[in-house]
């Protein structure tokens, strides 16, 4: 029998190992798997390669874990935003790399990665400085650059509503990276508002099929990262 | 260029709720549009009632409504620029891949954008002072100009320290190459066209000489001034 329920996100993250790449759903603070992200923190693994829209605010999840020293790069497309210093300060003093990319091409390397696409050619950053070094090519009249798909080891990512077979549907914007996210790990980790029966969740409604996820583990009441960075929480 | 000591500080020509309104007032019944930060996300308010305009939010929202009232915020919806927004009947959820398949297939009508410089051939640039040590972002920007065809730019015509943003040759980090159709600034609305800079309305009080001093690049007047058309027909 299928069950991929797991009982706490200690047991979730425990196989992450140093150098791993790690996808981790969210845009801002919406959508953040932070019980995830802080059994990570807990868990010890260290020269992460990490994959976020941003980095994270405050001093609680994304943000904390690269407080630690743990992340060795980040690839993402936004690294500051208001209330976030922990990147920033690090990049000026040399002690983090980052790849930037621009957001849809961020979203598309994960989604081509997912889909078994190795790279593709897109208009955006053409132009740029973001395309120097890379391949071009002209399509019709126009020029293109060529992007390389993108897989991780593992993905952390947040749903509301889980069955135990690993479907899942998701809340408002916290859906943003997640589904593609969960295509494009070998090991995709997801925590759930709540973990349903199969069959509960009506079928026509799936956003993410069970094929795609490997793991569930439930957090029935999530703490929100916007309020923590409100109150200066620290973790750990 | 503008020598003469002005501060940027204009008391002159329109204020930024004016920029807002003459975009919104550009903005055809049924179109589906992107509002970037600042100026542009004002424009919302100021659609007129017997129009019918859909936003768009690259964080996954078709249907981007007004903020929410003190008190009803939901930490998880949020706009682009990660403001608590809400989200109008017909609105409609989905990811960041099929968010930026909506804008770099071409099915976001019109964007508007902030600028740092905008060329006068068009090229944007509105992410990066090019400075070294502190960590770039760029965010969907480059996306957005790449995949939208009618980029609107809403911006001061000049710097806080007086310097002007429409120049010859952007000095700063490109965001896209000849893409921007129309600039509104505080003192005139101007088109990007093959040949010029072309001046379409000046703000009440200002003449073309007046903009011209505060802009590096050359302008030149529209044949029916104070007549503009839309930038999205």
């Amino acid at each position: 029998m299928i069950n991929k329920q797991y009982e706490t996100p200690a047991d979730a993250v425990a196989d992450i190992f140093d150098g791993a790449t790690v996808l981790i759903g969210g845009f801002g603070a919406a959508g953040s798997p932070i019980e995830l992200i802080h059994a990570l923190i807990d868990q010890g693994a260290s020269d992460l390669v990490v994959v976020n829209n941003n980095t994270g605010s405050g001093h609680v999840g994304l943000a904390a874990l690269i407080e630690q020293g743990r992340v060795a790069k980040m690839i993402c497309s936004f690294p500051r935003t208001a209330g976030s210093t922990v990147f920033p300060d690090k990049y000026q003093a040399g002690e983090i790399d980052l790849e930037l990319v621009p957001q849809g091409t961020l979203a598309e390397r994960i989604r081509a990665g997912g889909a078994g696409i190795p790279a593709f050619y897109t208009p955006t950053s053409v132009g740029t400085e973001l395309a120097e070094g890379k391949e071009t090519r002209t399509f019709g009249e126009r020029e293109y650059v060529m992007e390389y798909g993108l897989t991780a080891d593992f993905a952390l990512i947040k749903c509301s509503q889980a069955d135990r077979l690993g479907n899942l549907v998701y809340y408002k914007t916290a859906r943003n990276f997640s589904p593609v996210m969960a295509m494009a790990a070998k090991t995709t980790i997801v925590q759930a508002d709540s973990i349903v029966a199969a069959g509960d969740i009506d079928p026509e409604v799936v956003i993410t099929p069970a094929v795609f996820v490997n793991r569930v583990v439930e957090i029935s009441e999530p703490m929100q990262e916007s309020a923590m960075v409100a109150s200066s929480v620290s973790y750990p | 260029m503008n020598n003469d000591g002005n501060t940027g500080e204009d008391v002159v020509g329109w204020p930024r709720a004016e920029i807002a309104r003459n975009i919104a007032l550009d903005i055809p019944d049924g179109s589906i549009v992107n509002l970037g930060i600042g100026i542009p996300e004002m424009v919302a308010a100021c659609i007129p009632q017997d129009r019918e305009v859909i936003f768009h939010s690259e964080n996954g929202l078709l249907g981007m409504g007004p903020p929410p009232a003190a008190g009803q915020e939901d930490p998880e919806l949020i706009n682009a620029g990660k403001r608590h927004v809400t989200a109008i009947p017909g609105a409609s959820y989905f990811h960041h891949a099929d968010s930026f398949v909506m804008i770099r297939g071409g099915h976001i009508d019109i964007c508007v954008l902030g600028a740092m410089q905008v060329s006068q051939s068009g090229d944007l640039a509105n992410w990066s002072m090019g400075s070294k040590d502190a960590a770039p972002a760029v965010g969907g920007a480059m996306d957005l100009v790449a995949g939208v065809d009618n980029i609107l730019v809403a911006t001061k015509h000049c710097t806080r320290k007086g310097q002007p943003k429409l120049v010859k040759s952007c000095t700063y980090p490109l965001t896209g190459v000849g893409v921007v159709r129309r600039i509104y600034t505080d003192l005139a609305i101007i088109d990007v066209t093959e040949q010029s800079l072309e001046v379409v309305q000046l703000a009440p009080g200002i003449d073309l000489a007046y903009v011209q001093q505060r802009t590096e690049a050359e302008l030149t007047m529209a044949a029916i001034p104070d007549a503009r058309q839309s930038a999205s027909t």
